[in-house]
């Protein structure tokens, strides 16, 4: 490709630009883009860029708390935990580029997600994903899973840093369109945080990292759209990842930050050299000129536009204080990454590409920017579906429903993926994969930090309201389950095509759902993602708005888990009796049928329930915790027998017994305490008006339930099995 | 006793083991870059586990030509105790320190989690806290674990009483179902002639803090500050 291509309506429509946002391109410019122009404007345009559909919901939510240093709009998060410490914190999703090439599009999502973090100076200390993929029964399913998995270990276990929780699902609505979200949390001092607003005309402007070759040119464009038949043809807009560069670049940018070189750095990620330098231009409210022959090429005859374009990953671009290029320079050599000064900061406002001695563009920052589109796209509610009554629901034997539950596609362990990725790499895992949240120690401290990744799509797809409302519930549950402080959040909307209003009212609806949920429990949202045109052939996946949750504990060896650890303890449920069968995994595996409304959410019950079951963990009155979601009541303490091979004798009596035992009423926990400190547990319920009742004991090897007994290793045989089978 | 944790590009585990060494032995053991020829004057060397060179061309293959090696291999010579965690272990075989080779997981998958090891012989500073026989707790984390070495030069590991570790099950019997990688007589541990090296697998530095979920990995460490108390 080169300059003098005309620009035909054609080019204009390859590019992802509407007629419309041509026009705007020709408004801003008063003359005809060339090819390179084109290009930049075509991606910083692009949906992934410029969040164009979604920018006016994403806006109403809750971002701000006294303990938020930065909310959105920087590379990631940044929340104060005390003692001059910030953890540093954002979820991405690699949707696109994980189903077209499973391996390398999941582990590019790691090492992108890695690199918002320690671009703002932290140190990455904690890594989670939430995959979700096809029917188990889909025969492309078995290979995106294996693929997926081995691409974030692959990158995660290179690099260092522990993968220590995260969610993975199977539904029909993915399987044209899984999806990899990817979390990374960093902790850093807080006097210690680099940022991308670019500052100083005249200083310069630094490449380092990995060389920049063709691959990934157009990623943030093929993101931008649906798929169809011919999706394995995008297979070139994949990039290729080096988990070992990452880590050096890590390394060498720390070190690098603990001097004073540094006045501003962006990672380059989606639409490479042209978003970070425009958006460090643009947020400092200055100009950039760069020497394209400077920038280190990995392939000869690479164009302006293939440079600018090109989304080789591993690289990142800096500003740094004049006269200190020789410090920085000796870092990046000690570690052999590339370095190179590509240009300067200029006071003109203007984006100047110079090539072979030639201005190859010429743009405008902040009109660029400020054009970019921004659209209030036409959306319909959703249709509300009708409450199903337990007594509507069939009721099968508990001991097989219980089985099939804990032994099925959804809710079998999810061991055969976390053994893949190394969770104890740091030696601070507290609490390992496999409970409500997986906890770290902030190292050198004896502080913990919690973190979980949560939503149920099907109670989206069903009420996107009471979902989204649910989605950050649970993952202030989950961080509540283990002792923690919920703190903020980091979203990641996954959603169809939002041209389509039914696909737009389902975001807006969950936007408000997550909103009211992260106000009510002080949970605000501090950095985010979105992934817009998850459908193929018109097939759109169920709305996925995963909530990333950080919690923190001011002492970490106060945290449980879900095991129990011995037996005599009592259990005790907190919250309502379970009633509600709507969207629950038993309708749905037990029964098929995937129908109803989903449970509510009663934000002020929720909380008074989290904030007792905290404060208990805390006081130390509490062995194990296990919060109430998918599967109810009997599958959770299942899960805490299975985790321990310790059984439990519970006495749960009729009507309805399936909603009782299986039932997915909201803000429900399960408690194991000690049998001496039991009525002390109910009686302090009682005064804080928090329903709790005493279910049962912890005894055996057995699971009892109401006199019938099932073992727990069979019950463990089943929920182990699923999954090494599925995938043998 | 002084200790130095050798530094190699895509090392991740350097300092984890510097903090289980210093959390056991109250000292900060020194790091040292792959690039310095020189070693300070220590008594125990780490090779640490990760990704040194990113595991291309082969784990551990690049490592074993850092300057820094030559270093440690003179140091042995002189009778310095050297300890390969993982990566550390598949360094010392590539660098012809110790025999054999650790070859791709059996089942091909990276993994992570809790093993028992059965202690073979307590007859080295490194094991010397354990009893013989004793089934303990530590977690791999490898994707390149799997043991291999001619027979004869197996027969020699075990006629001098060199093999440190093997896999095992609750009861300390080395079944083929509690051998994680497929190593060959499920050996997890080795030593040199002179009992001074020591490579292996899993990583006891990831179990001797209480808070992680056991100590296991703690007698090690102990084992060797007493070699020098």
């Amino acid at each position: 490709m080169n300059q003098t291509v005309a620009i035909t309506p054609q080019i204009v429509a390859e590019h992802g630009l509407s007629p419309s946002e041509y026009d705007r391109v020709l408004a801003i410019l008063g003359r005809v883009p060339n090819l390179t122009e084109l290009g930049i404007f075509s991606v910083m345009w692009s949906e992934h860029c410029s969040y164009k559909s979604s920018k006016k919901w994403l806006k109403t939510l809750p971002t701000r708390a006294p303990w938020v240093i930065c909310g959105p709009g920087e590379n990631a998060g940044v929340i104060d935990i005390g003692d001059g410490q910030a953890a540093i914190f954002k979820m991405e999703s690699h949707n696109h580029p994980s189903f077209i090439e499973p391996y390398q599009g999941a582990a590019t999502g790691v090492g992108g997600i890695l690199r918002d973090v320690f671009t703002m100076g932290a140190r990455p200390v904690a890594n989670l994903n939430a995959l979700r993929f096809g029917s188990a029964d889909h025969p492309k399913t078995r290979h995106l899973v294996a693929g997926v998995v081995a691409g974030v270990g692959g990158y995660g276990n290179c690099v260092g840093v522990p993968t220590v929780g995260g969610e993975v699902q199977f539904h029909p609505c993915y399987n044209g369109n899984n999806l990899v979200n990817a979390m990374t949390i960093g902790i850093a001092d807080t006097d210690k945080i680099f940022y991308s607003k670019a500052s100083g005309v005249g200083n310069q402007v630094v490449y380092v990292g990995s060389k920049t070759g063709r691959d990934g040119i157009h990623g943030a464009t093929m993101a931008s759209a649906e798929f169809s038949e011919d999706s394995e043809e995008k297979r070139p807009t994949v990039q290729v990842g080096d988990p070992f560069t990452e880590k050096l670049l890590i390394e060498a940018c720390l070190e690098l930050m603990a001097t004073d070189v540094i006045v501003a750095i962006q990672d380059m990620g989606a639409a490479g050299l042209t978003s970070s330098s425009f958006e460090m231009a643009s947020k400092g409210g200055l100009g950039v000129e760069l020497d394209l022959d400077m920038v280190p090429v990995r392939e000869t005859a690479m164009t302006a536009y293939e440079i600018m374009l090109s989304e080789s990953q591993e690289r990142m671009l800096m500003v740094i204080e004049p006269g200190k290029e020789d410090i920085a320079k000796a870092v990046f050599d000690k570690w052999e990454l590339d370095f190179a000064v590509i240009g300067t900061l200029t006071d003109t406002g203007r984006m100047v590409l110079k090539k072979d001695g030639a201005v190859v563009a010429d743009l405008p920052i902040d009109p660029l920017a400020e054009a970019a589109p921004e659209y209030d796209r036409p959306w319909t509610p959703g249709v509300k579906h009708p409450v199903i009554a337990a007594s509507d629901v069939a009721e099968k034997p508990w001991a097989e429903a219980l089985k099939a539950l804990v032994g099925g596609p959804d809710g079998s362990s999810r061991r055969w993926v976390w053994e893949q990725y190394d969770h104890m790499v740091m030696g601070d895992t507290v609490q390992r994969p496999g409970g409500d949240a997986a906890v770290i120690r902030i190292h050198g401290t004896a502080k913990g930090l919690a973190a979980t990744s949560d939503c149920n799509p099907r109670y989206v797809g069903a009420d996107a309201v009471e979902g989204g409302r649910q989605a950050v519930a649970e993952a202030w549950r989950n961080l509540t389950a283990v002792g923690a402080t919920p703190l903020a959040i980091t979203d990641n909307m996954n959603f169809g095509n939002p041209q389509r209003p039914e696909i737009m009212g389902q975001f807006v609806e969950a936007c408000q759902g997550m909103g009211e949920a992260c106000i009510a429990l002080d949970f605000p949202v501090v950095s985010g993602n979105v992934s817009l045109y998850n459908e193929t052939n018109g097939q759109g996946i169920l709305p996925t708005p995963t909530i990333g949750g950080v919690g923190l504990m001011p002492h970490v060896e106060a945290s449980v888990g879900i095991a129990f650890t011995g037996t005599g303890q009592a259990l005790i449920a907190i919250g309502a009796e379970g009633s509600w069968l709507g969207r629950s995994l038993y309708l749905d595996v037990v029964c098929g049928r995937d129908e109803g409304a989903p449970p509510p959410v009663d934000l002020k019950v929720e909380r008074r329930n989290g904030d007792f079951v905290r404060g208990l963990i805390r006081e130390g009155l509490v062995e194990s915790c296990h919060d109430l979601s998918e599967g109810g009541l009997l599958v959770a303490v299942a899960e805490m027998a299975m985790a321990s091979g310790i059984g439990a004798n519970l006495t749960v009596s009729g009507p309805d017994l399936h909603a009782k035992l299986f039932g997915e009423d909201q803000a429900r926990y399960v408690l194991a305490v000690a049998e001496g400190k039991a009525a002390e547990v109910l009686a302090n319920a009682e005064k804080m008006g928090v329903p709790a009742r005493r279910i049962g004991s912890t005894t055996g090897s057995d699971l009892v339930v109401n006199g019938e007994a099932v073992a727990v290793a069979e019950l463990k045989a089943a929920h182990e099995g699923w999954f090494p089978a599925f995938m043998a | 006793m002084k200790a130095a944790v050798i530094v190699f590009p895509g090392s991740n585990c350097d300092r984890d083991a510097a903090t289980a060494l210093e959390l056991i032995t109250g000292r900060k053991p020194q790091m040292v870059w792959h690039g310095d020829a020189a070693l300070p004057d220590v008594d125990v060397i780490v090779v640490p586990g990760g990704f040194s060179y990113g595991d291309y061309l082969r784990s551990g293959a690049m490592a074993a030509h850092s300057p820094i090696m030559a270093s440690v291999k003179a140091a042995a010579d002189k009778g310095v105790r050297v300890m390969g965690i993982c990566n550390g272990f598949q360094v010392l075989t590539e660098a012809g320190m110790l025999p054999g080779v650790l070859m791709r997981n059996r089942d091909l998958k990276f993994i992570c989690r809790d093993v028992l090891l059965r202690v073979e012989t307590t007859a080295s500073e490194f094991t010397s806290a354990y009893t013989k026989g004793q089934v303990i707790r530590i977690p791999v984390a490898h994707h390149d674990g799997n043991y291999f070495a001619e027979p004869a030069v197996l027969d020699e590991l075990e006629s001098q009483d060199r093999v440190a570790f093997r896999y095992c099950d609750a009861a300390g019997a080395t079944t083929e179902a509690a051998n994680p990688n497929g190593s060959q007589r499920n050996i997890a541990g080795i030593l040199n002639a002179r009992r001074n090296v020591l490579g292996m697998m899993p990583h006891p530095e990831r179990l001797a803090d209480p808070l992680l979920g056991g100590t296991d990995g703690a007698p090690m460490f102990t084992a060797l500050l007493n070699a020098f108390a």
